[in-house]
C-alpha cells in the first residue's frame, strides 16, 4: 500500500510511518547536501537564523543538474547520507522531520529520529531522470555560490520514497535483506 | 605522420561527455533488463522497473541518467605515429568545459580536496595517456559518481593470502558498501602490479563492456564465481533485498612483485557510463 503524505511533515505523521512503507509526497521540501549541511549547522552554533524554516521541514539530499530550458529542475536523485550525519542530529534536535537520501545512516541520526520523532526516506539512486519529473518548481533560497550544492525550495508531486528508517529505529535495509534471503530458504 | 589538430579533440570530448551521460551502453541497458527478467523479490523487481524507466526517460529526452554526472574520466589512446597540433591536455580539459557547459551536466569538482572551491565547470578531468601503434587516437570519457567511488577499496594482499584472500576481500568491500553505492553495481577488480596498477586496472576494468569475460578462462570463472557469491549476499537493488546486487564482475590483472598481492575494488553503480570515439 502507498501512503500519501504532505510536507512540511508533522511529527505525528512521521511517527506513524514504518520501515517499508511506500509514499508518495506532495508539498514543499528543501534541498541541502554536504557543503550546505556544513553552513547550516555553523548557523546554528553560532544562534543565527536558518535560511528556511526547519520546523516539520523535510530536506532531500540532492545536487541537481541544471535545468534545461523548459524544465523546473535538472536530474535530481538522492546522494549517499551517511556524509551528512554528522550534521543531521542538529537540524533533527531543531525540529526536522524527515531527510531523503539513500544508503546507510549513523547511530547518532537514528537516536535523533528516535528521541524527536523524525524518519529516513530512501528514493532510488541513480533515477535522478525519472525523479525529477515529480518535481514542479525549484528556487534557490540560500547559498547560490555554491551552484548544484545550494539550498533549493522544491514544490513536489506525488515524489516516491520509500521509509528505509522510521522513528523506533526499524530499518528496511535489515528486514528488506532477512525477507529475501528467507524467502530463498522456503 | 599523421596530424590531428587539438579542436578536433575538443569536439569529440564534448560530444562523449554528453553521450555518456544521457545514454548508456546497450550491452548495460541488456544487462538491467536480463536481470530484471531473473529477479525473483518483488520489491527489487519494482526498483529494476525504476531503475529501466529512468534510463529510458534519459534516452529520449537527452537528459542526464543520474544528477551526479561525475568526474570526467577520460582514457587515451594516442597512436605513436599521431602528431597533435596543439596542446592535448588542454584540448581534453576544453572539450569537458564545453560538454558539462552544453550539457546541462553538473559541476562536482573541487579546486583543492581541503578548500573544497568548486572549480565551476568540471575541470580538471582525470586523463590517461597510452602509447599505442597506429596512427589512430582513441579516446573514451567514463564520468564517474562519487557515491560508488567512495565504497572502492584497495588492499595489499600477502601472497599466502592467494586466491581465496582475494575472493574473501572483494566480498568484504561490496558487503561494507552494502546499500550505499546504488546497487545494483559493477564491480572492477584489479589484481596485481603495484598499488597504483591495481587501482588503475580496477578501473579500467569498468569500461569493459557487461556482456564480455576475461579473455584468459581462469579469470572470466572467478569473475562469474563472484558475480554469484555477491548476488548470494541478498543486499539487492537498492539494498532493500533480492537477487540482483551486482550486474558484472569485471578483473584485470597484471605480473606483480614477489612479495606481493594488489587487490583493488572499484565499485560502480548501475549507471555504469562510457563513451568511446577513435580519430
Amino acid at each position: 500500500m502507498t501512503k500519501k503524505i504532505t510536507a512540511p511533515l508533522t511529527h505525528e505523521v512521521a511517527r506513524s510511518l514504518r520501515a517499508g512503507d511506500s509514499c508518495l509526497i506532495t508539498g514543499t521540501i528543501y534541498t541541502a547536501r554536504d557543503a550546505a549541511h556544513k553552513r547550516l549547522c555553523e548557523l546554528i552554533e553560532k544562534g543565527e537564523k536558518l535560511p528556511f524554516d526547519v520546523e516539520n521541514s523535510i530536506v532531500y539530499f540532492v545536487g541537481p543538474t541544471p535545468a534545461k530550458p523548459g524544465q523546473a529542475i535538472g536530474s535530481a536523485g538522492p546522494t549517499t547520507s551517511y556524509r551528512m550525519d554528522a550534521y543531521s542530529p542538529s537540524l533533527i534536535k531543531m525540529g526536522q522531520t524527515g531527510m531523503i537520501g539513500k544508503g546507510k545512516r549513523g547511530k547518532e541520526v537514528i537516536d535523533a529520529m528516535k528521541e524527536h520523532g523524525a524518519v529516513y526516506f530512501g528514493a532510488t539512486g541513480g533515477c535522478g531522470a525519472l525523479l525529477s519529473k515529480c518535481i514542479k518548481s525549484a528556487e534557490i533560497v540560500a547559498y547560490e555560490d555554491l551552484g548544484a550544492e545550494a539550498v533549493r525550495r522544491l514544490t513536489v508531486e506525488d515524489f516516491p520514497v520509500v521509509v528505509i528508517i522510521d522513528s523506533l529505529g526499524n530499518n528496511l535495509y535489515e528486514t528488506g535483506r532477512q525477507a529475501y534471503l528467507s524467502s530463498c530458504e522456503e | 605522420m599523421r596530424n590531428i589538430h587539438a579542436e578536433e579533440i575538443t569536439k569529440i570530448v564534448r560530444k562523449l561527455c554528453i553521450e555518456a551521460n544521457c545514454h548508456l551502453t546497450e550491452d548495460l541497458k541488456s544487462c538491467i533488463a536480463a536481470c530484471r527478467a531473473a529477479e525473483p523479490f518483488p520489491v527489487a523487481q519494482g526498483i529494476l522497473d525504476q531503475i529501466i524507466e529512468n534510463y529510458q526517460i534519459a534516452d529520449q529526452q537527452s537528459v542526464p541518467v543520474c544528477q551526479d554526472t561525475g568526474m570526467a574520466c577520460v582514457f587515451v589512446d594516442v597512436g605513436q605515429e599521431v602528431h597533435i597540433e596543439g596542446s592535448l591536455e588542454n584540448a581534453i580539459h576544453e572539450g569537458v568545459r564545453q560538454g558539462y557547459q552544453d550539457g546541462y551536466l553538473r559541476k562536482s569538482v573541487v579546486r583543492d580536496p581541503i578548500d573544497r572551491v568548486n572549480t565551476g565547470d568540471n575541470t580538471p578531468a582525470m586523463i590517461y595517456y597510452n602509447i599505442v601503434p597506429g596512427d589512430q587516437v582513441k579516446i573514451t570519457v567514463a564520468p564517474k559518481g562519487f557515491g560508488s567511488e567512495n565504497m572502492s577499496q584497495i588492499k595489499m594482499l600477502k601472497p599466502s593470502d592467494g586466491l581465496e584472500g582475494v575472493k574473501a576481500f572483494v566480498l568484504k568491500v561490496v558487503e561494507e558498501a552494502g546499500p550505499n553505492p546504488c546497487p545494483p553495481i559493477v564491480v572492477g577488480v584489479g589484481i596485481g602490479g603495484t598499488f597504483d596498477k591495481a587501482a588503475f586496472m580496477a578501473k579500467k576494468a569498468l569500461l569493459r563492456p557487461v556482456d564480455t569475460r576475461h579473455e584468459n578462462p581462469f579469470y572470466a570463472d572467478l569473475e562469474d564465481e563472484l558475480l554469484e557469491k555477491i548476488n548470494a549476499l541478498g543486499i539487492g537493488p537498492q539494498g532493500f533485498g533480492g537477487k540482483t546486487t551486482a550486474l558484472k564482475v569485471n578483473i584485470e590483472a597484471c605480473p606483480t612483485h614477489i612479495a606481493g598481492l594488489p587487490v583493488a575494488v572499484n565499485i560502480n553503480c548501475h549507471v555504469t557510463r562510457h563513451q568511446s570515439e577513435v580519430i
